[in-house]
């Protein structure tokens, strides 16, 4: 056991340091900061920034633009790049289909798809949830029906994220209805252009617009859009929700949040004094960052000793503590804000402080945090299931 | 001892439930009511003045029905059933209760019984974005010239500021808080009018040498009668919380019922429906502390009420995090959007909370008088 970082990785953390800080362009940074969403042409000025670099993808195979780094330097780069205000590569390319392809695709798939990907020339959309299929994922009902050369697709995926800027969308679809149900599912790449295919926006409870309903109305898919074989779309779905599941403890980002929280506390009291004197916020926070440093601790034991490609068993604890932290600051947000807190449709001329408009938006809308990618149930399943053997 | 409703009570509630739930029968219709300025239905708020519920808690020679707390009390659950978007609370319980509270006879007279009547919205200008939460202004400065009194400075976020039709104003004088009254024309006043998360309206209310009127005694210090209107305000908060919250749960069961996720209902998975009865222990608790907050309030006794309306504020944050939290998070997806009802429930719990005085601040405020008691005693 050692504390310290090797040389090695002290140079690598600088690296990236340097790197986030400096080269993505500071407007993009700044809305981070800000706690404003990013425009489509922000995320991907950014993914292209890091691509330009080479850093984008380090996860993939070499070949295909990954990096040889070690677990150890995959997490000092994602925490960095959150320390720095930067949104890590858009996930549904980065993390989802790209390892898929290059994991099951044919040369040509790979070939066609893993650089306009790496690069997001292609805004990828993930259409796996159906309105009846969430945690049960596996009795999805869209289908795909095989007619010569070409998949018929009808039916309906829904909490498309970002579908408005997709262009293309990675699809479970069922290609036989009388197997088991996992048996029956393929894992199909449909260009979002496609005729017979629509869009809907869903509004969140936060007012904003970052998830669709995507319709299949007869869409004709060239069956080369098939990533690995038919029916075995299962296998790679739990491979990419695997893949979903690690790095996903969003520690760094939290961490930035909560320094900023306290900053803010510093001059957001009665007549602009400290509410950092108050010592029920400052047990808070003192609290949080207890619970994240244990967090962030926890996160690098786990990349310390995966080394052998298994994931460490701890890890199963990342996603749920880290979304339930990320919540907790959320919250202390709004509670910082205070009266101000109501402020959200403010604009120019109002006193509010802007870090106080955005504050509830962003505490509602991160309710989707413990929802989304395996809900924190499902994640407690997995605990109790996979790690401790209760299987009732 | 009784905690619970007569029949003429009982009568109001089903009245009021009635009414409001005509207007908001799906959550639908309150979507569309605040889509547009100023956020609430003008024809909602005329039919609950027909009904009486807008007079309710002020005094027959003023104007009102000599009705009390508890009848507020079922006014205010009703709105948050529906989670109605017109400002009982904002505009009768807290504006026109510092009018009846504070101002002369012919004040009240003059404002009490068009408020009554549905024809005069008045809102409370009070919060300030450098002030938080309590009795003092400091950013409003009001200064007298002759008989003449003038206002400076400014107040944000100012609840439904921009529709009222006369401003409650707290101000600074020489370091007292005296209330004064604007009229919606006043030379000097600026109101900028923008949404907030939970559908409602807040303004930017500016005031630049703006002539006022006093409320009441000119001048005097008047933030003791402040804090107890506001404490009516935060108990009836309290109300309309526990009936959103109960809603929030109601359909939250609903669901657990009807939602089939790998082939069973999700009330299958105990995991849940233990989630749910948790849910159902914090409303109860939440009720009885507000239901016994209120009959402190009918007792009149002044400290009294400003400690129970912070121990009901405090239960009331604390539930409806929880309970609001849990509803979305127990539906899954669905919860999140704003087509479906949860999400609103708790972005107005979330918005109460926020609005004279959340957990923390109460807390804070009770913990100064840790000391002052060896154990509680509800009862007097
Ligand atoms: C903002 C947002 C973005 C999303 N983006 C995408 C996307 O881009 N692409 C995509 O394909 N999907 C996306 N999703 C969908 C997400 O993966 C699903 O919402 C999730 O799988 C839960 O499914 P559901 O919403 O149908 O809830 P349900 O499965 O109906 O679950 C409802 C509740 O029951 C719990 N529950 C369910 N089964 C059990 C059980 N057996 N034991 C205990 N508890 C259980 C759940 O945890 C939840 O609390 C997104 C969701 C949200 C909210």
């Amino acid at each position: 056991m050692k504390l310290q970082l090797s040389d090695e990785d002290v140079a690598f953390r600088d690296e990236m340091r340097t790197f986030f800080t400096t080269q993505i362009p500071q407007d993009i940074r700044d809305t981070v900061t800000a706690r404003r969403e990013l425009s489509k042409d922000q995320i991907v000025r950014s993914m292209q920034a890091m691509n330009a670099a080479g850093i984008a993808v380090p996860n993939w195979p070499v070949e295909w633009g990954g990096k040889d780094w070690t677990p150890l330097q995959r997490h000092i780069w994602h925490e960095e790049m959150q320390l720095a205000g930067v949104m890590p590569p858009l996930a549904f390319n980065a993390s989802m289909v790209g390892p898929v392809i290059a994991a099951f695709g044919s040369q040509e798939i790979k070939e066609r798809f893993l650089p306009k990907t790496a690069n997001l020339d292609i805004w990828w959309s993930q259409g796996f949830s159906e309105p009846d299929a969430g945690s049960d994922l596996a009795s999805l009902r869209t289908t795909a029906v095989r007619e010569g050369d070409e998949y018929v697709v009808n039916g309906q995926k829904t909490w498309t994220t970002l579908g408005q800027y997709g262009d293309w969308i990675f699809t479970l679809v069922r290609t036989d209805p009388n197997v088991k149900k996992q048996a029956g599912i393929s894992f199909l790449l449909i260009d979002m252009t496609s005729p017979g295919l629509t869009v809907r926006p869903i509004e969140l409870i936060d007012g904003g617009h970052e998830v669709n309903e995507v319709f299949f109305d007869n869409v004709r898919v060239p069956a080369e859009n098939l990533v690995g074989e038919e029916n075995k779309g299962w296998d790679y779905a739990k491979f990419l929700l695997g893949n979903e599941r690690v790095g996903v403890a969003p520690v760094g980002s939290t961490k930035r949040t909560l320094a900023q929280a306290k900053e803010y506390a510093k001059t957001a009291g009665p007549g602009g004094t400290s509410l950092l004197d108050d010592p029920l916020v400052a047990a808070q926070i003192v609290e949080l960052e207890n619970d994240l440093l244990a967090l962030e601790l926890t996160a690098l034991r786990v990349v310390a000793n995966s080394a052998d490609g298994k994931p460490h068993p701890a890890s199963s604890v990342l996603k749920l503590q880290g979304t339930v932290l990320q919540q907790a600051v959320t919250e202390l947000w709004v509670d910082l804000a205070g009266p101000n807190a109501l402020a959200t449709g403010a604009g120019d001329g109002s006193d509010v402080p802007d870090l106080a408009r955005t504050a509830t938006t962003n505490y509602l809308n991160y309710r989707k945090a413990s929802i989304y990618g395996g809900s924190n149930e499902v994640q407690r399943q997995i605990i109790a299931g996979t790690i401790l053997g209760l299987r009732g | 001892m009784d905690f619970t409703l007569d029949s003429e009570q009982t009568a109001l509630r089903d009245a009021v439930r009635g009414l409001l739930g005509k207007a908001y029968g799906s959550s639908e219709d309150r979507r569309t009511v605040t889509k547009t300025d100023p956020g609430w239905d003008e024809k909602t708020w005329q039919r609950l003045a027909e009904m009486g519920a807008l007079g309710l808690p002020f005094a027959e020679e003023d104007g009102g029905f000599g009705a009390g707390p508890v009848e507020v009390s079922i006014v205010a659950e009703e709105i948050g059933r529906v989670i109605a978007p017109e400002p009982y609370v904002e505009a009768v319980v807290l504006a026109g209760g510092l009018v009846a509270a504070a101002g002369t006879a012919e004040q009240r007279a003059e404002i009490i019984g068009a408020l009554a009547e549905g024809t005069l919205v008045p809102a409370f200008a009070h919060t300030e974005a450098q002030g938080r939460y309590g009795q003092r202004a400091y950013a409003v400065t009001a200064t007298k010239d002759g008989d003449a009194w003038t206002l400076s400075g400014v107040k944000e976020p100012v609840l439904g500021g921009a529709r009222a039709d006369l401003l409650v104003v707290s101000a600074d004088v020489d370091g007292a808080t005296a209330l004064f009254l604007v009229q919606p024309d006043a030379s000097g006043l600026t109101r900028t009018s923008y949404t907030t998360f939970d559908g409602g309206r807040a303004a930017h209310a500016a005031f630049d040498s703006t002539p006022a009127t006093p409320l009441g005694e000119p001048g005097a210090d008047q933030s003791a009668v402040i804090a107890q209107v506001v404490a009516a305000a935060q108990i009836a908060y309290g109300h309309e919380s526990l009936g959103a919250m109960a809603f929030a749960l109601e359909t939250t069961t609903e669901y657990l019922k009807s939602r089939k996720q790998f082939g069973v209902p999700l009330m299958t998975f105990q995991a849940l429906t233990f989630r749910a009865a948790d849910m159902y222990v914090s409303l109860e608790l939440a009720r009885s502390t507000v239901t016994w907050a209120t009959l402190v309030l009918l007792d009149a006794d002044a400290d009294a009420t400003l400690e129970a309306a912070s121990r009901a504020k405090l239960q009331v944050s604390k539930a409806g995090r929880h309970i609001g939290q849990e509803a979305i998070q127990l539906h899954g997806g669905i919860g999140m959007t704003a087509e479906y009802s949860v999400g609103h429930y708790t972005s107005r719990l979330t918005a109460i909370d926020h609005a004279l005085g959340d957990g923390r601040y109460h807390l804070s405020a009770l913990s100064e008088t840790l000391d002052d008691h060896e154990v509680l005693e509800p009862l007097p």
